[in-house]
């Protein structure tokens, strides 16, 4: 007994010493960021950690912190040391600022809105498109199962959610009741509403369920990747809308660190010609048209709107559309009767 | 055959002239029909198979789809490895702590009488009530960048959610119950003879302690120990919410499950829950010795 209760204590010791050893370590750069950009900055980062080798000789480490946007911005908020932040939601960082971590006016501080990439909502059907969907009034024909993640709950959701709307309201003569009245028909054929993109994926592609799933570019290329081009396909719609992936410096952490000329010159590198290649081939829209013109055969031209000019900026939208009691909760309760 | 254990026949000549005859007929049916018996057997062992051992199958076969190649190198990478050594240290840390605490814990509880017992009791049990996810917010609340703690902690820079020490916070708060509930039944069912008798021969508490009351306890202890070690490995909830997620540093072995799953590495994935599940195989294994040496002596434990 008494041997058993020495080894414990010895075990104890030995791991609270690795503890306070490991606190004491010095921190590196550390990126939290959304769910799905994993494979994009396990690329980025070491051609960022080279660069920065080469330019400074100090070796450095990047940390990645991956999970749902919200949460994520959630994390940071109650004191996740991060450096800079990149999500697929400027909501998520406006978040942040609202809490006093970075200036309210990041979106100006780097090119394009701060968004150094962006990715479309797409249609991906089962080969053959064997429900033959084109576009988005094929959504809406009965029999049709759609899988989408919750409007409420995810990104995925609520570009696709804006995106039915605004191609229901720009038709000729039509107005945004019709867009009700789309959407209404559009969420009575969603068998059912999952909490994220990835969920939503695996509903669509391991579970079988639905005809069309509606999706971010990057997240289709990464199913036809991952599952097959021999079984799914991709089928841009007539309009859609331009999704954001905004980057932030964390002014108050990074400084607190002494990180922020390294966390700055990391975002920046974000917009050099290598770092727009990483994102082509992760399946993301680079903010470089130079870049996109190369590889205009994955990534076709596309007619888009954004949610900054058409629906009077994010805030504005989640407020209108889905924050409790909005016209998507309106929606809801009546597609379910 | 004609053995002694024919309870039918012996009863059965004195059917007619008994007034006890219901109780033959109960005799008779300790001998369930076969069909009955395998009837039960089978629809156990199928239960069995198809809750249990087709979901641990599952793990491996998954884990091994890739190749033994795949599998190995999903062992030995990085944020694998960092993941392996957390869940490890937090381990190392909870466990003890919890073997302390639990066993001071029952020994109040069961060997002392004092006012506010019986809140000390539900006190112990609410980490049993209490929802993991909670748990984890508890944490974030008090020790987050706006929670009571949170800033004199950043003050001193010391990192407590979103690091080792959180989780190791969240495991403790979750796995605290283990050992105090394996104790406090066995140790109300020795009662505190043996420690008056130890009292009135001149022994001091602490070595009434040590040298009565301890090795009654020490298996019934050891299996408590157990019970909260595979629970502290296994922790998912209330880790998460303290994690942070930061790869390669704040994501235990559950954690590491999911972010593998989550990215598609499928094989990973399933490599490193396969190992989740040895490592559970380990404790069973130990538990089952201690059952098997033990027997006994852990029935007691076991009653509740």
């Amino acid at each position: 007994m008494k041997k058993i209760f020495s080894l414990m204590t010895g075990a104890t010791l030995a791991a609270v010493a690795t503890l306070v050893a490991g606190n004491a370590a010095a921190a590196g750069l550390l990126n939290v960021s959304y769910d799905v950009s994993r494979s994009f900055y396990k690329e980025l980062n070491p051609a960022f950690v080279a660069q920065w080798k080469q330019q400074t000789g100090q070796t450095i480490t990047i940390d990645q912190s991956h999970g749902g946007s919200s949460k994520q911005a959630r994390a940071v908020i109650d004191g996740l040391d991060a450096d800079v932040v990149t999500m697929n939601n400027p909501l998520d960082i406006d978040a942040i600022a609202d809490a006093g971590l970075l200036p309210k006016n990041w979106a100006q501080q780097y090119p394009d809105d701060s968004s150094p990439s962006w990715s479309p909502i797409v249609f991906v059907v089962r080969k053959g498109n064997p429900s033959n969907i084109h576009d988005w009034p094929d959504l809406v024909r009965s029999g049709i199962q759609i899988v989408v993640p919750n409007p409420k709950t995810s990104g995925n959701g609520r570009y696709s959610y804006l995106a039915a709307w605004q191609y229901a309201r720009t038709r000729p003569g039509a107005s945004d009741t019709d867009s009700i009245e789309f959407e209404k028909k559009l969420f009575a054929n969603v068998p059912v509403l999952d909490v994220g993109g990835r969920d939503a994926t695996t509903t669509f592609v391991q579970r079988g369920i639905g005809n069309v799933l509606l999706t971010f570019e990057s997240e289709a290329k990464l199913i036809l990747a991952n599952f097959g081009a021999d079984q799914y396909e991709v089928v841009n719609p007539s309009i859609t809308v331009r999704a954001d992936n905004p980057v932030a410096l964390i002014d108050k952490v990074a400084a607190k660190k002494g990180n922020t000329d390294l966390a700055k010159a990391y975002l920046k590198f974000h917009y050099t010609p290598a770092a727009q290649e990483i994102l082509i081939r992760n399946g993301l829209r680079p903010s470089d048209p130079a870049v996109v013109q190369k590889h205009v055969a994955e990534f076709p031209p596309l007619h888009t709107f954004t949610v900054a000019k058409d629906f009077g900026g994010w805030p504005h939208a989640q407020k209108l559309h889905f924050s409790d009691g909005g016209i998507f909760d309106q929606i809801i309760s009546r597609a379910s009767k | 055959m004609t053995t002694p254990a024919t309870p039918q026949t012996d009863t059965g000549g004195a059917i007619a002239d008994t007034p006890f005859a219901p109780l033959v007929q109960t005799n008779a049916a300790i001998g369930e029909p076969r069909l009955v018996r395998w009837l039960l057997i089978g629809l156990t062992l199928l239960f069995l198979g198809v809750f249990l051992l087709l979901p641990l199958l599952a793990v491996f076969t998954q884990a091994l789809a890739s190749g033994v190649g795949a599998y190995f190198s999903a062992m030995v990478d990085p944020d694998a490895l960092s993941s392996i050594r957390l869940t490890l240290l937090t381990a190392a840390i909870a466990v003890p702590l919890n073997t302390v605490f639990g066993v001071a814990a029952a020994w109040a509880i069961t060997k002392f009488k004092f006012r506010g017992k019986g809140l000390l009791i539900t006190l112990i049990d609410l980490p049993f009530s209490v929802s993991p996810v909670i748990a984890g917010l508890v944490f974030i609340l008090i020790f987050g960048s706006r929670g009571w703690l949170g800033p004199w902690a950043s003050e001193h820079g010391l990192k407590i959610i979103f690091a080792a020490p959180g989780i190791i916070l969240a495991t403790v708060f979750v796995t605290f119950p283990f050992v105090a509930r394996e104790l406090i039944p066995l140790m109300q069912a020795q009662g505190t003879d043996e420690e008056h008798a130890a009292l009135t021969l001149g022994a001091r508490g602490w070595s009434t302690f040590w040298h009565v009351t301890l090795p009654n306890i020490r298996w019934g202890l050891l299996y408590g120990v157990l019970l909260c070690n595979a629970r502290a490995m296994g922790e998912f909830g209330a880790v998460s919410v303290v994690s942070g997620h930061v790869r390669g540093q704040t994501n235990t072995m559950p954690l590491q499950v999911e972010i593998l799953y989550n990215d598609y590495q499928f094989a990973a994935a399933f490599a490193v829950a396969s190992l989740l599940a040895l490592l559970a195989f380990v404790t069973l294994g130990l538990k089952s010795f201690l059952e098997w040496r033990h027997g006994s002596e852990l029935a007691a434990v076991r009653g509740h």
